[in-house]
């Protein structure tokens, strides 16, 4: 019989880290061994974005969707779905309604996403050009090389309003006609795939799900704007990406959409994979340039800017993974197409990580001018265990959070730097209210500190001191005085770093210090932390009257510190206490309590 | 692989595109959804499933979803197919061998015309239950 289905299997990295491969090698054995794999298509693609429900295979046309599958359930799904056409209910998507959803577009964690990024990612074997090429692939291309002049592809893109995704919203147009004006023999295009905020993986996915649409954007940039060689600098932690990428470039070269003539109009091409060692601050534009010329990553100050004077002094087109898989589009369909997208000065669509404490965590591409309401509450499914939302960190150790109160605020560049933080790259955490904001803040700060390069001495001093600041406050020894400092270290940071790592580094203090200052005093004042998060000012006891002295608590204590009669109320030495909350999580009548 | 030239890849994409379409759910409006119960498959099922491809390919549709579904109920008038059309009632064929898998494609989905003959109605709702 011939092919009438397709078993899509998530082969992004957080699937394939839940044994995605083994479902997929196990489909293609069920697929044999029950004689029908003839009738059905097993693929390996990109990330689907869910990755709550990973690993995830959907079958389609008949659009289903099944969840956390393991390489067992192949049988089954070959044997019902594909051999009987009954699809799998104890697989597929549930809400917590248990509501069974038997179609993908019912999902509402896709529902409001609008995928012009992620167009392929997730429907495609990013292993195949072919398949790539199907989906309108290197068309963008062929219409930048032989139907436009450069002028008009960069004239598209400045009517696509386009700004840069890693974070700054430049607009990637007035990129490009820079580094068009510069008069020179020799220019290059850059991608940046460095990519490093802690929770992000947007790009990641980008690359692994669909390597071509990046790969294809260089080469029209490079038409564009007169240069021949382009860089990948991508970090080392993304083998599966890497590896992909590899491939992609293998096979845009031997089908000559790489390297020289392309397509037969002259114009050469190549581009080169360059690793990064995983320093952060090398996702910083100068410092990637550094890196990839082989000296130690170090920003210097701009101007000049690398669209004149980067790589190896020549003019420097370089752009962030995301906004590159933006560009075949636009040139494909227009910029008027994609202006439609988003908000008045922030066009188009946002790729966000959605992580922390959030039901559904996932890759996400919504419209510019979307809510965090509707990102957290609808695609997001809202806060699990029935807590209570806090606040939502953006922009990564660059950015700042945003609370309750400002749920409702369009998302776009400009709104959100607004609020004192920033788009960044796209890392969306979500907190609740076991997380303390000092705490929290601390984190991003020790971060930084570690990845300052030194060279400039706001940076690397003034990290330190804020962090410092910070563990005393953690610490139960904080004092009114250290928030002024706080402040003032802050202003000096942002004013006289020398690259975005250090102007951005004390943001997280800023913004929560603005938002969540009577958190600070509590730690200060109180010499208590409202979360319960930091150790050192923890205090276990035990209500008496709520105590009946079963002893459980004693039994768990590992320090031995809970002393008592039978019968009677128990006791915590709080001086001998480790705080590891065995004896809360022991205790049947709630009798133990934090502060 | 050689090098491409424009027409190659503008033929390449068109070849790939036929096929990739056949994956795609988006933007297809009409719905052909056959029976694959074992009472369906053992009545020539898969044999209308193929026929039913090839027409459409034939005819380069690309609106037209071929999808499955178990046993509709009607397993006396094997092998069936529900054919859902945008501004047509939704109709269940029996008897859906090879030819009339044909026939729906020519004249349901391209003339709008049903096939008479060959049309059974849905089972009571309390079966489908």
């Amino acid at each position: 019989m011939k092919l009438k289905n397709y078993i899509l299997v998530c082969g992004g990295t957080g699937c394939e880290s839940s044994k995605a491969d083994d479902i997929y090698r196990s489909f293609m054995k069920e697929l044999k061994d029950q004689k029908v794999d003839g009738e059905a298509q097993v693929i390996k693609t990109g990330c689907f974005g869910f990755c709550e429900k990973g690993p995830i295979v959907k079958v389609l046309p008949d659009d289903s969707f099944y969840v956390h599958v393991k390489a067992e359930d192949a049988k089954e799904i070959v044997a019902e779905h594909i051999i009987k056409g009954r699809q799998v209910s104890r697989l597929l998507y549930k809400k917590s309604d248990e509501k069974i959803h038997t179609k993908i577009e019912d999902i509402d964690f896709y529902q409001k996403q609008v995928r012009v990024v992620l167009r392929n990612c997730g429907f495609i074997d990013p292993e195949n050009i072919n398949e790539y090429i199907a989906r309108d692939g290197y068309l963008a291309l062929e219409k930048a090389l032989f139907e436009m002049k450069p002028d008009d592809v960069i004239k598209e893109l400045e009517i696509s309003g386009l700004r840069g995704r890693g974070g700054a919203g430049f607009p990637t147009w007035r990129k490009w006609s820079f580094s068009k004006g510069v008069p020179g023999d020799q220019k290059f295009i850059v991608c940046n795939a460095d990519e490093g905020d802690p929770g992000a993986y947007m790009d990641r996915s980008t690359l692994e799900g669909d390597p071509h649409s990046v790969l294809e954007a260089m080469t029209i940039a490079g038409h564009t704007v007169g240069a021949n060689r382009g860089f990948i600098y991508i970090r080392a932690e993304y083998p599966l990406a890497i590896h992909r990428l590899e491939i992609a470039i293998g096979q845009a070269k031997e089908n000559g959409l790489l390297g020289d003539d392309i397509l037969g109009s002259g114009f050469n091409f190549d581009i080169e994979i360059r690793l990064g060692a995983g320093a952060f601050v090398c996702g910083e534009e100068t410092a990637l340039l550094a890196s990839i010329e082989g000296k130690r990553g170090m920003p210097v100050p701009r101007p000049p800017f690398p669209a004149v004077k980067g790589l190896w002094g020549k003019p420097t087109v370089i752009n962030n993974v995301e906004t590159w898989a933006n560009i075949p589009v636009i040139i494909m369909k227009g910029g008027a197409w994609f202006a439609k997208i988003g908000t008045e000065k922030s066009k188009g669509t946002k790729v966000f990580a959605l992580t922390g404490k959030i039901k559904n965590s996932g890759l996400i591409e919504v419209p510019m001018g979307i809510t965090l309401r509707e990102i957290i509450y609808e695609i997001g499914g809202g806060v699990p265990n029935g807590k209570k939302f806090k606040a939502v960190q953006t922009g990564g150790p660059s950015g700042g959070v945003i609370t309750a109160d400002y749920l409702d605020t369009p998302i776009d560049f400009d709104n959100l730097a607004k609020l004192g933080s920033i788009m960044g790259s796209g890392g969306m955490i979500v907190m609740d209210e076991d997380d303390c904001m000092v705490d929290v803040t601390k984190f991003y700060l020790e971060f930084t500190v570690d990845e300052s390069c030194g060279k400039c001495s706001p940076c690397r001093v003034g990290g330190r001191q804020l962090y410092n600041h910070l563990e005393k406050i953690t610490n139960g020894e904080g004092t009114e005085e250290d928030i002024r400092k706080m402040r003032l270290i802050g202003k000096a940071m942002q004013k006289a770093s020398l690259c975005a790592l250090g102007q951005t580094a004390p943001n997280p203090v800023i913004s929560t210090l603005q938002y969540f200052e009577s958190e600070y005093m509590a730690h200060i004042k109180e010499r208590r932390c409202p979360a319960g998060k930091c150790k050192k000012m923890l205090r276990y006891s035990i209500v008496p009257e709520k105590c009946k002295g079963c002893g459980l608590c004693a039994k768990k204590c590992p320090a031995g510190c809970i002393k008592g009669e039978i019968k009677k109320p128990y006791v915590i030495d709080s001086v001998a206490c480790v705080k590891c909350g065995a004896c809360e999580e022991a205790c049947k009548f709630k009798a133990v309590v934090k502060n | 692989m050689a090098k491409l030239t424009l027409a190659d890849l503008k033929k390449l994409r068109d070849d790939k595109k036929r096929e990739i379409e056949k994956r795609d759910v988006e933007g297809k409006t009409t719905r052909i959804i056959i029976g694959m119960g074992t009472c369906g498959i053992a009545a020539g099922a898969k044999e209308a499933f193929d026929a039913f491809l090839d027409e459409i390919d034939a005819l380069k549709l690309s609106d037209v979803a071929v999808t499955q579904t178990g046993c509709m109920g009607l397993c006396h008038v094997e092998p069936t197919a529900e054919v859902i059309v945008p501004g047509m009632p939704e109709i269940i064929y029996g008897h859906v061998k090879a030819d009339i898998a044909k026939r729906i494609v020519n004249e349901h989905i391209v003339k709008r015309e049903l096939v008479s003959g060959y049309v059974f109605d849905k089972p009571a709702a309390d079966i489908l239950k």
